[in-house]
This record gives C-alpha cells, structure tokens and sequence, in this order.
C-alpha cells in the first residue's frame, strides 16, 4: 500500500465550543478524485480551511506527502506556504478578482515565483503564454480573455476560478461546490474536467448535487461526513445504500417521502 | 478607439500637462508674470499632489485607507527643516548660532542629535529613512496581525494622532507647536531669492512627474496586479501562494517615501513646518483630494490635490466660513454622484454621448 499524499490523522478544531470537526481521519493517494458530501454543517468547508491552513486543528495530525521522511506538517505552515507546496483551493462562492482581465487572473495564478521582488520584474515568456492560451480552451474563455473578470456570468466564474487552480500546477485540488449555479449543461463539462485532473492531479471535490457526485465519483471513493466526523467511506452506491448515510443525510426516504 | 488611441491620448495629456508644470510655469515666473507667492503656491499644491498620490497608492490600489499618511509628509517635512535650521546659521532673533527656540528653552548648545543635520545629503537620507523605518515598524506590525479595513484605517490615524501629541511637545527639542520657521538659505542659496524660489518649485514639479512615472511603471508591473487584486479578493491572493502581508509591507513604504519627499519639499516653500500639519484632519483631508479627483487612477490625486486646494484658496479668502461646508458637500456629492472622481468625467460624457446618439427618435407610446 502507497502511503498517502494527505493524512489527516484524529484531527478536531471547534469554534467557541461548537465542535465543527471531530477526531476526523482521512487519507487521500495521490491521483484520486475523492468525493466529499454530507449535510449542511457536517464540517466540510472547515475540513478545508484545516488542510489549507486558513483554520488550525485543536489536536490532530495534518500531513502532505508521499515521503514519510520528507512530509510536511501543515499545521505548523500559514496559507501561503501551504499553497506553495502544491495545495490549491477553490473557494465555494466564485472568488476571481473582478477587476482584472480574465487573462490577468489567470496569470496571477501561473505557477512561478511569488515573492514581492519578483513580481516587480516579471515577465511572461512563450511557455507562459503558451500554458495560459491552452488553460482558456479548456476553461472556454478563450474568446473572453479581455474581459473584466467581473462581467463573467456565474458559472463562467466558477470556471475562471478552476482555470486559475489549474494555472498554479498544484499536486492536490480541494474544490468546494464547483457546479453552484451551473446549467445542466455546463455541470456535466465541469465533472468531465475534474474527472479528467484526477491521476495527474489529486482532488477533493465538495459537492451537494447528487447527480454531479454520482457523475465525478464514477471511478473513486466517496467520503461522508457528518457531525465533524467520517461517517462512512466507500463507493458511490455503498454509501448511497448505507443506512447510516440514509438516515442522516438522504434520510428524508425513510420516511417515504420520495 | 482603440486601446492603444487611448493611450496615445493619455501620454500625450501626461506630456502637455507636464510640460506646463515643469517649462511654462517657471518662464511665466521669470517673466513677471507668476509672482513669487503664487509660485509658492503652486509648489506647495503640487507637494499635497505627492501626498494625495501616496493616499491612493494605498486605498486606491491596495484597498488599504490609511488616515494618517500626513504623518510621514510632515517626518519628512521635519527632517529637511532641521538641516534648514542649521542654515540659518546666528542670523535668528537672539543671534546665537544655535536655532532660537533652544535658545529660548535654555540651551547653550546644540543638542547631539542635531549635529549632523548640518550636512545636507545627512537630512536627506534623514527624509527617507526616518518615514521608512517608522511605516516598515508599524506596517510589519499591523500586516502581520492582519488588521485589515476600518481597524487599520483607525490604528493609522491614531499613530499620527500621538505623533502629533508627542511633535507639540518642547522637550522633544523640535520646536514644540512652533515647529521649524524663518529659513534663511537652502545649499548656500537665499530662500528668498526669486531664482531659489523657482528652484525649489521645478524641483517639485520633476519629483512629482517622476513620482508619477514610477507609479505607472509599478501599476502595470505583475506587482500592481497582486496590489489591485489584494483590494478585491485577498483571500484568493493569500490562497494562490502570495504572502499578501508582505506586498502591503512593501508598498506602505512606499507610499510612505512618496509622502515624505512631499513633505520635504513642502518645508521649504511654505517656509513653516509644525506639528499642526500632522494633526488627524490633514490626513483626512488628503483622502477627500483623493475621492474627489478620483481614487484607483494616478492623475486623479493630481488633480484632487490641486483642484481642491485651488477651490480652498479662493473660498477661505471669497468665504472663510463656508470652506468646511464647501468641502464636506463637494465630498458627499463626488460619493453619491461621481464614485468615480473628476477624471471620471470625460468617460461619463462619452458614455452619455452613445447613449444619446444611439437612441433613434422614440416611438410614440401607443395609447392604451
């Protein structure tokens, strides 16, 4: 067994007495799409603010890398550093800065240097240009390039924003909500990309919309949480038919109403 | 137009207008036409263009309201009148050749620290370095805890509040709420000499287009995008592998650099430096420059600067009483009205002109 690129190892943070994740444990390999659902306040986005660093766990091991020797401890680092090991984050509400131009987002994110010297002298080479020019086709807005990033419709925002995880080359991308305010159509393109990251890229996706996590957790595991806590792990139709996961979170069948 | 019509026509603003400051100007003054008070005057407006500058190198662009960027404009203002005390040599009321007030509280010598403010290129350095160690100590500090918004604007304004207290004070040794005044020489030149007086206002006119420069040069860099994109969404800046504490850090220091040349120049052109112009109202001033002639954009502090102090020095003498009222309701107007500034005008009129033009003659609305 590979060891993990993620171990989140008995790790608990609470707010002022409200306890927002409790003893949690969980390991992601590299390569995998992992699919995280579970009811409002189950601790999913508090479950990232710990990986990214944005919040620290009251007890608890939060490691990153395949190199038991070499890994890092992330509690010990702030939210930059963490993204500079290669940790990328997609926030759930679309967060792109909307007075820059699409390309300027995204050449914010490129990977490169990111000291303040540095930017002041920076220049953008043909690979550069090359690696952005091919990020837009893929995020479909290579035609909006010059747009303010702000004029975006929702979802084109949501993709902007993947399109600027995508240009930080990152080992691991947490993505919460990707397909929030998405059309059908544009749901389905957003899943086919995660799908596609997933072996070059790892991934943990957040995601409330069942039809999407049954799309994108096609070949992975799906974590469920609940109450801060793992409450099962497993394949799509597992956990779907766990009773466990049925009665806290698609619950509402049990009472016959659907 | 195309973008690049667009910034033909801004360069060639830019030119005009500095060329006006830098070459016009100054012969109209040799001429007779410009006496040497209103060049002064000008000079001093063009000094409140580099601290108007410096306020939106920080709000405008980083998203950071500083209220007490006067601080470092008077540091710097103060540092370059101690070297220009030291010129005035035993010429002071009491002929002694020691600055008056020291002689008036007691002193027979000068005190240490005022040696080497002798030295010309010592104050200089002096400019830059006293608001440079005291912005890095405060933005290191407050960057770091990560006070952000409303705290940092009202920690910014309280330091220059106890500077302020601490500048009135006689026992510092720096003039007490007299300040530094009737300078006699600057580099061996009278400073009341039509030919110093010019000087001293060409100097400030290049200082500022060079100012203005840099800080073009700096918004278009890699920079001045994690500078705009902190003010709209630093999360996702702190998230992308940026240290934005680091790049507030920098550019407050900046700023601060760019208020104390300011300062510096002001001293002695006005002729008067005193801890009043560090009180918390002048740097709230600054900012209602910055509103006015239009935040986010570098001609617009220009052009607030000037433009208001223009409007103050005919209102404070056409209606003393008025001036506040004036300012305060030309600042809530340019807020409700033109969010954008006076340099937002042209654009608004252009807009309004399409519209216009684009409307064909309205059908009749059918009657019901």
């Amino acid at each position: 067994m590979p060891h993990p690129l993620l171990s989140v190892e008995d790790v608990s943070k609470s707010y002022d007495g409200f306890k927002a994740i409790t003893n949690l444990t969980f390991y992601l390999f590299e390569g995998e799409l992992r699919t995280v659902i579970g009811p409002n306040g189950a601790g999913k986005s508090t479950f990232f603010d710990l990986i990214t660093g944005r919040a620290k766990p009251d007890k608890g091991k939060l490691d990153f890398g395949t190199d038991p020797s070499k890994s890092h401890d992330l509690t010990e680092l702030n939210e930059y550093e963490i993204n500079r090991l290669g940790i990328g984050r997609k926030f759930q509400t679309p967060s792109v800065y909307t007075e820059h131009s699409v390309w300027d987002n995204l050449v914010l994110s490129l990977k490169g240097p990111r000291g303040v010297f540095a930017s002041l002298f920076h220049r953008l080479n043909s690979t550069d240009r090359d690696r952005l020019d091919e990020i837009l086709k893929t995020v479909r807005l290579d035609a909006k390039r010059d747009w303010k990033a702000g004029l975006l419709a929702h979802g084109e925002k949501q993709w902007l924003e993947i399109g600027m995880l995508l240009a930080q080359e990152p080992k691991v991308l947490l993505v919460d909500e990707p397909a929030a305010g998405m059309t059908d159509d544009e749901t389905d393109r957003t899943g086919e990309l995660l799908l596609s990251l997933a072996g070059k890229h790892s991934l943990i996706v957040i995601e409330h919309d069942m039809a999407f996590v049954k799309q994108i957790a096609r070949n992975g595991q799906v974590t469920v949480l609940h109450q801060g806590t793992v409450l099962c792990e497993g394949k799509f139709d597992e956990v779907q038919s766990d009773p466990k996961v049925r009665e806290v979170y698609l619950g509402r069948g049990k009472h016959g109403t659907r | 137009m195309s973008a690049a019509t667009v910034r033909r026509v801004e360069w060639i603003a830019v030119a005009v207008i500095a060329f006006a400051l830098i070459v016009l100007v100054p012969l109209l003054h040799a001429n007779g036409v410009i006496g040497n008070f209103w060049i002064s005057v000008f000079g001093k407006w063009l000094c409140y263009a580099l601290l108007a500058i410096s306020v939106d190198l920080l709000w405008g662009y980083t998203g950071l309201l500083s209220l007490g960027q006067a601080l470092f404009f008077t540091l710097g203002g103060y540092m370059h009148g101690m070297y220009l005390m030291r010129m005035i040599g035993d010429l002071g009321q009491y002929k002694k050749p020691i600055p008056d007030f020291l002689v008036f509280l007691g002193w027979e010598r000068l005190p240490a620290f005022w040696e080497p403010f002798s030295s010309f290129p010592f104050a200089l350095t002096m400019v830059f370095l006293v608001p440079g160690i005291i912005s890095y100590l405060f933005g290191f500090l407050a960057f770091r805890s990560r006070i952000k918004g409303v705290y940092f604007s009202i920690l910014t304004q309280a330091l220059t509040y106890a500077a302020s207290i601490m500048f009135f004070r006689n026992n510092l040794l720096l003039g007490g709420n007299n300040g530094f005044t009737d300078f006699k020489f600057i580099l061996g030149y009278k400073l009341n000499e039509p030919g110093t007086i010019r000087g001293l206002y060409i100097a400030t006119a290049v200082t500022l287009l060079l100012v203005f420069l840099f800080c073009r040069w700096l918004s278009k860099t890699k920079f001045g995008l994690v500078q705009q994109a902190i003010r709209d969404g630093e999360n996702r800046v702190l998230f992308s592998g940026y240290a934005t504490a680091h790049f507030k850090l920098f550019i407050f220091v900046v700023a601060a650099l760019i208020a104390a040349v300011g300062g510096a120049l002001y001293t002695p052109q006005v002729g008067i430096i005193n801890p009043g112009e560090m009180q918390a109202d002048k740097s709230l001033e600054a900012v209602v420059w910055v509103a006015v002639g239009g935040r986010g954009t570098l001609l617009g502090p220009i052009v607030g600067a000037i433009g208001i102090n223009g409007l103050k020095s005919w209102a404070t003498t056409a209606y003393p009483d008025l001036w506040l009222i004036i300012l305060g309701g030309l600042f809530i107007l340019v807020v409700l009205f033109l969010p954008g500034g006076i340099v937002s005008i042209p654009a608004r009129l252009k807009t309004l002109a399409q519209k216009l033009r684009a409307k064909p003659e309205a059908p009749a609305p059918a009657k019901p």
